[in-house]
């Protein structure tokens, strides 16, 4: 790619307008657009019967990631572009080195709309070769530097992905220090990265004198760690499942350790069932700061709240007033369809809020 | 031709089926429209770099005639589906189910001298709203042609066979203009407000990179071959201006279309809505590529209908919107490319004359 500053993509982006360079890039080589990170799919590889593991070849302007960050994975179903967050499953990469692959391990939400076309047994959604939007690795959910001396990785259900990446990272660097890393699974068939965590363990003597590695099934319950781990209160630990569990981490660790030293993630959305007709719901104005409540298109809160959204025809005609949805579920007033999704836009003159929606107003 | 009008159950029940139709769509909308658009915009690109590409290699071509006339043409047919399947579509937010930022009517930047901007507010907001209603749509003549007998008849008028075909040369600019009010900011300076200053600060920015990539950096680039690119990329942009000329003023100024009063607004139904859209349309008929090349505007009553549809379903949605007037009786006001132009044209010509008086347009209350 030509330094965007020089004289010769100067010259080019005068040339294409009103198109960018990257418009005509995007055809022919998406991995070195700049306008977003877009990944190869190397490798679709199937790890439990609901579970499946992208591996992905990021382009080269792909920001190396530290383990246990996210990335939102975009992708296109049914001609409709959505996002969705996953942890990065895979080792980060040395310093200064550069990714060349990245892994997902995506486990597929029964009511969902994207996870089960990536997961089931006849998953067309994604293919070895398909192009897929990624967004930059963000997240806090990281091991600090230096690596503390005891370290307790918890993790239940699909949770496991950013701890496997910390025990990935952990493992290539034939890490010296005490690691406990705990994970819990409904059952041996819903266990993710089983053949690994067998082989890890097998070979930690050699590489990670300082490791132990269990796997339990069943719900987790209080008192778990204190009975598995002695002086819970000596450990930093990084714990990532599903609510319910991370609630029994902080209780066993008030009882028996230290919640100061205590790091969360936590992923699984809360699945909302749609409202009745007409229900109505409170709009929050992201920007502004501003709520409102009540039933009808969001145009006329919104300017019942004092704000001077921009508008037109106010009848779902010219699209003047799109503006972002954050988050939440809106129905058009003309079609009754629904939009359930994150981070799309809508027309607020058409749309009503089903139960609590965020714009971006 | 027939003229009916519908008892307030009928309208009612008419509006229903034409919602049903639309809701039915909208349901329907996914892969195949994204899929359609995609490779629409693969196209253009396409065209576009072999059009510029021909016109490079045309000086060094023993048959420079045939490579120019390529190129140019290649260039032209990318304008064309450019500014009409895809940048007039995106702009009406066709694609915005798509959520793709690159189809975004939100975002999307065509390539003529109108700023997307402004021409969403005076093609979307004005015009698609309130469509045909005299005093408010200025699309209507574009504040420059008696469209309609009911417009006032000045010794102006006169000189508008030839004013609408310097309109067709230079249609951009004619759009460009159109959101400003250019003959009262021109001619009333006085009045301008800094709305309209802003606008033509934006206009005249997008304007001087548009001329300059056409008329200046590319045939600087071709060196002594300099005029041939300069000859083609403006035979490219007037051919692309005279077609959507051609194919807007047959939507709406054909015999049979009709306008309205400001009246007509006035607790106007969805019925209302769509009988109004659609006695103020016209269609015209002919293959598959005249339908993409218009960016199905050929199907003038469908998009007046359904303006957020993806465009190339309008073929499909206007069998059953046929139908429906079949149903009711309202008149569908259809017919071949040359036979609208010829009526378009004969109707520009007798009301240049004031003896053509109210009788021979009727105008819808």
């Amino acid at each position: 790619m030509l330094d965007p500053l020089s004289w010769g993509a100067r010259l080019a982006s005068a040339l294409v307008y009103p198109r960018t360079l990257d418009d005509f890039v995007g055809l022919v080589a998406p991995l070195r657009s700049r306008r977003a990170h877009h990944a190869e799919v190397v490798l679709v590889r199937r790890e439990t019967y609901d579970t499946v593991t992208l591996v992905l070849r990021p382009g080269p302007h792909f920001p190396a990631h530290r383990a246990g960050q996210h990335t939102a994975l975009t992708l296109e179903i049914d001609g409709v572009r959505r996002t969705r967050v996953f942890s990065i499953a895979s080792a980060e990469p040395r310093a200064g080195e550069r990714h060349r692959t990245i892994e997902l391990t995506i486990r597929a939400r029964p009511s969902g709309l994207v996870t089960p076309r990536l997961t089931g047994r006849d998953a067309r959604a994604l293919r070895e070769g398909d192009i897929v939007e990624l967004g930059a690795p963000r997240g806090d959910f990281v091991l600090g530097t230096p690596v503390p001396d005891r370290l307790l990785l918890v993790s239940g259900g699909s949770g496991i992905t950013p701890v496997m990446a910390m025990l990935r990272t952990l493992v290539a660097r034939r890490h010296r220090g005490e690691v406990v890393f705990l994970t819990w699974a409904k059952s041996p068939r819903d266990t993710l990265f089983r053949a690994e965590l067998d082989a890890i363990a097998k070979a930690a003597p050699l590489t990670c004198p300082g490791l132990r590695i269990a796997v339990v099934h069943g719900p987790m319950s209080e008192g778990d760690l204190a009975a598995r781990v002695p002086d819970l209160a000596s450990w930093e630990v990084f714990a990532c499942g599903p609510s319910g569990m991370l609630d029994v981490v902080r209780a066993d660790l008030r009882k028996h350790g230290d919640l100061t030293k205590l790091h969360t993630e936590q992923f699984s959305a809360p699945t909302r069932p749609p409202a009745p007709e007409g229900e109505g719901g409170e709009v929050t104005f992201a920007r502004s700061g501003k709520t409102a409540e009540g039933r009808g298109p969001i145009l006329p809160m919104a300017e019942g709240a004092g704000l001077r959204p921009k508008h037109g025809c106010r009848i779902g005609i010219c699209h003047t007033c799109v503006c972002r949805k954050v988050s939440g579920t809106t129905r058009d007033t003309a079609t009754g369809a629904l939009s359930t999704d994150g981070d799309v836009d809508i027309r607020i003159c058409t749309s009503e809020p089903v139960g609590p929606v965020v714009v971006d107003l | 031709m027939t003229h009916t009008t519908l008892s307030p159950s009928e309208l009612e029940s008419f509006g229903a089926e034409i919602d049903a139709l639309l809701t039915r769509t909208k349901a329907d909308l996914g892969e195949r429209d994204t899929r359609y658009i995609r490779r629409v915009v693969r196209v253009q690109r396409g065209l576009e770099a072999a059009g510029r590409a021909l016109l490079f290699a045309s000086g060094f071509s023993p048959l420079f005639p045939v490579v120019w006339a390529l190129g140019t043409g290649a260039l032209a047919a990318s304008k064309i589906l450019e500014n009409m399947e895809i940048g007039h579509n995106v702009l009406h937010g066709q694609y915005d189910f798509t959520n793709d930022p690159t189809l975004s009517s939100q975002t999307y930047e065509w390539d003529i001298v109108c700023p997307s901007e402004q021409w969403r507010h005076s093609h979307n907001v004005l015009h698609h709203t309130y469509t045909n209603v005299r005093g408010v749509d200025h699309d209507l003549g574009y504040r420059m042609l008696r469209v309609d007998p009911s417009q006032p008849w000045t010794p102006l008028a006169l000189l508008q066979p030839l004013s609408t075909l310097v309109l067709g040369l230079l249609f951009q600019w004619g759009v460009a203009a159109h959101d400003i009010d250019m003959p009262k900011y021109l001619f009333r300076p006085s009045e301008r407000t800094e709305e309209q200053r802003e606008k033509v600060r934006e206009l005249f920015a997008k304007a001087k990179k548009q001329l300059r990539k056409d008329y200046v950096l590319f045939p600087l680039l071709a060196g002594p071959f300099a005029l041939h690119v300069l000859a083609g990329n403006l035979v490219a942009n007037v051919v692309r201006n005279v077609w959507s000329f051609l194919v807007i003023f047959c939507g709406h100024f054909p015999e049979g279309t009709e306008t309205f009063p400001p009246e007509a607004l006035d607790g106007e139904t969805r019925g209302g809505f769509y009988l109004r859209q659609l006695r103020g349309s016209a269609n015209f008929e002919g293959s598959w590529l005249l339908h993409v090349a218009s960016g199905h505007l050929s199907h003038q009553i469908e998009h007046h209908m359904f303006p957020d549809v993806p465009a190339h379903r309008y073929p499909e949605m206007a069998r059953e919107v046929r139908a429906i007037c079949g149903k009711y009786g309202v008149a569908y006001n259809s017919s071949s490319l040359s036979s609208q132009v010829w009526s378009v044209a004969k109707k520009i010509v007798r009301l240049a004359f004031p003896s053509a008086g109210g009788d021979a347009t009727p105008t819808a209350a």
